[in-house]
């Protein structure tokens, strides 16, 4: 029996298994998950991360004298990071007793591919206080709608008014702290203010 | 009653009034779209809400928190796809019916049901608030230390089949708490990073884990637009309905409540809970997971009536039980009101408007569902892709209006590709930012109540930190106690639908 209708992103496609009764016998087997192609991936790589830490946590933390063990600033980043080593190295090793699950490069290669959208984001970040909070979400916004493959006019000039919308909704409105652009100060005195101000 | 008036006084005012209609109505929309939930909402709009009055501030968040959940029932009833992460028992049942032609049904009882799940949660709380501010004031450091642990501890056991995974997460946020400079004003954690010095600020975790992993999700994810009928016909005939049920509804209500309270534990639970309550008391249980009534309204009382529970340990004892009270607690600590004892001891007023608050919610969300349903179905109908852009461009606001520092986006995006990689691994995030919320809470007041504490044993010698440390291991026991219990019965996980508690966080 097949509930889904539409094709959707993995990302909600998770709930859209067929369901015909809910079939969890005790708490306990509802909260259970199964593991997804990379978890060896990921379990390596924070464990590294937990073992780099606990061999160089002796140089960033201070013991202090007359302070009870407790009470010192060094004892939660070495709990913390303790807690880290032995919970990671425990999750590794669940994870190596797992059946392999096929699809782990194609996996890396998502998490990889994600990374163009942080770049994206820290251009518009960049962009910001140089052409101005305004202009700066108007050609981000349409932009990003172009390399998402968006081409009708119809959905451009949606993304060119939510970038407009988002401007008069936080600086205009709720009053942001976003800086003016640096472009604006080329703008005659009366509006450089204005556009300072509001946009 | 006095007091109660004055929290009555606390709300008339414009900018209380159009909070109440922003953030309800605000909410419904964000939970209707899936893909975007509470989580990412409140992310966003956390840093713009430090600017306005405390009480205006959170009933926006409250508003969206509380309300989102109706909203998700929408599309879980219509296209098969809950709108949060809650609305997922929702399918089981609603989908069904709709395929059924009683779309109109369905929602009409999802609605009815949410509505008296809120209701009902919020109005146990108002008559337990003199209760909780008789208790309140008797926890000292000790107690709140250890209410902290046994949180972190619910935290990471609720997370079944992924225990360790929670444990390491919750200790990764414990970490992160710590970095910057400590009390003594040594670097700690730092590795001689000038950028590190200053630490990692909860909102910047928040927005990377939730709002910018979830923008990258749909980002990178292929494009798909969900589409929705129109529903046709009057939505009120549930309410009617719903009374025929009350019994199931009340008692969903109730588990809402009673999890909520519990730090680490609350929407899923609760619902489980009502929802096999409600299976086994009904004379038709094969029509369970094919369109049952009881089945749609168990699953939508118990979550509705969370919310306003979760709000108990953050109010009265500074304990924020889940990702969204954590994000909550933060509007409080920017406007120095300090929840714990003392604001149910001097502020029950601003308590009182804060359920009040909550209540007018659910009455304008109902009547705005009632007459906006078709409307909303036009919202969901947003491609994925695009809304990955929106989400992006809202995040820069949450972000850079913090302190305009490039680094904290920077960070945020780090944190945004690892809250990417959790979600596609369903890995649970809560913990990261419990761990950091919960270890600073945590920290603070055991140094603070080493000050009375001369042997180990004073650490529980009055009787609120003696129970709270008998539950922790009491927990612990019965979790090991289950670990055996469920190895003997190799109940390994056969038949099980494994991605109904879905990590994910919209």
């Amino acid at each position: 029996m097949t509930l889904m209708k539409w094709p959707v992103p993995s990302c909600i496609g998770h709930f859209l298994k067929d369901r015909a009764m809910i079939k969890a016998k005790t708490l306990q087997d509802l909260f259970k998950r199964y593991r997804r192609p990379g978890d060896l991936v990921f379990a390596l790589t924070f464990f590294a991360f937990s073992l780099f830490l606990l061999a160089t946590i002796d140089g960033q933390v201070t013991w202090h004298k007359g302070t009870r063990f407790l009470a010192q600033p060094a004892f939660v980043p070495w709990a913390a990071v303790i807690c880290m080593v032995v919970f990671g190295a425990l999750h590794l090793l669940s994870s190596l007793l797992s059946p392999r699950i096929m699809g782990r490069l194609s996996e890396m290669g998502f998490w990889l591919r994600s990374c163009e959208y942080a770049v994206w984001f820290m251009i518009y970040v960049f962009a910001v206080p140089r052409i101005g909070y305004l202009f700066a979400s108007i050609l981000f916004a349409v932009i990003l709608s172009l390399r998402l493959g968006y081409r009708s006019p119809k959905m451009l000039g949606i993304a060119a008014v939510f970038g407009v919308a988002v401007v008069l909704v936080f600086k205009t409105f709720l009053q942001v702290k976003v800086p003016g652009g640096l472009i604006y100060e080329y703008l005659p005195t009366a509006m450089r203010s204005f556009m300072l101000t509001y946009f | 009653m006095e007091t109660f008036l004055s929290g009555v006084e606390l709300l008339m005012r414009w900018d209380v009034v159009a909070a109440l209609l922003i953030g309800s109505i605000g909410g419904v929309i964000i939970g209707a779209i899936p893909g975007v939930g509470a989580a990412v909402a409140i992310a966003i709009l956390l840093p713009a809400t430090f600017s306005l009055d405390p009480i205006v501030g959170l009933t926006i968040l409250l508003g969206i928190y509380g309300s989102s959940m109706y909203g998700g029932a929408l599309p879980a009833v219509l296209i098969n796809t809950p709108g949060t992460a809650v609305n997922a028992l929702t399918t089981y049942d609603g989908y069904p019916m709709t395929k059924r032609g009683q779309a109109r049904r369905a929602l009409s009882l999802a609605y009815s049901a949410s509505f008296w799940g809120g209701v009902f949660g919020i109005i146990c709380l108002i008559f337990l608030s003199p209760l909780l501010a008789l208790i309140a004031p008797h926890f000292g450091s000790r107690e709140i230390f250890l209410a902290a642990l046994l949180g972190i501890i619910l935290v990471v056991l609720a997370h079944r089949g992924q225990v360790f995974a929670a444990g390491m997460l919750a200790a990764f946020g414990l970490l992160l708490n710590t970095v910057g400079l400590d009390v003594k004003y040594s670097q700690r954690m730092t590795y001689e990073q000038t950028w590190m010095t200053g630490g990692f600020d909860l909102i910047v975790v928040v927005l990377g884990l939730f709002a910018l992993s979830q923008a990258f999700l749909l980002l990178t994810d292929k494009d798909n637009t969900p589409e929705a009928q129109p529903v046709e016909g009057a939505l009120f005939s549930g309410m009617k309905e719903l009374w025929l049920y009350k019994r199931v509804a009340t008692v969903a209500g109730s588990f809402g409540v009673l999890m909520g309270m519990i730090p680490g534990v609350g929407e899923f639970t609760a619902q489980f809970l009502s929802y096999t309550y409600a299976r086994k008391t009904s004379t038709t249980p094969e029509q369970f997971g094919d369109g049952a009534p009881e089945g749609l309204i168990a699953s939508e009382a118990a979550n509705n009536a969370v919310p306003a529970a979760a709000m108990i340990p953050l109010l009265a004892l500074g304990i924020p039980g889940e990702a969204l009270t954590a994000m909550m607690l933060s509007v409080f600590y920017v406007h120095n009101v300090i929840p714990g004892p003392n604001l149910f001891q001097n502020q029950l007023d601003f308590v009182y408007a804060l359920y009040l608050a909550m209540l007018i919610l659910n009455v304008i969300v109902i009547v705005f569902l009632i007459f906006s349903t078709n409307l909303l179905t036009k919202v969901i109908q947003i491609p994925t892709r695009f809304l990955g852009m929106i989400i992006l461009t809202l995040s820069f606001v949450g972000v850079y209006s913090l302190r305009n520092s490039v680094t904290d986006c920077a960070i945020a995006s780090c944190f945004g590709i690892l809250g990417l990689i959790l979600k596609r691994l369903n890995l649970p995030i809560v913990p990261i930012i419990l761990g950091m919320v919960l270890g600073g809470i945590m920290e603070v007041k055991l140094r603070s109540s080493l000050i009375r504490v001369k042997e180990p044993l004073d650490f529980v010698e009055r009787p609120i930190a003696a129970i709270i440390a008998g539950m922790i291991v009491l927990v612990i026991v019965l979790h090991i106690r289950t670990l055996i219990k469920e190895h003997r019965l190799r109940l390994a996980g056969e038949d099980t639908d494994h991605d109904l508690h879905d990590t994910q966080q919209g």
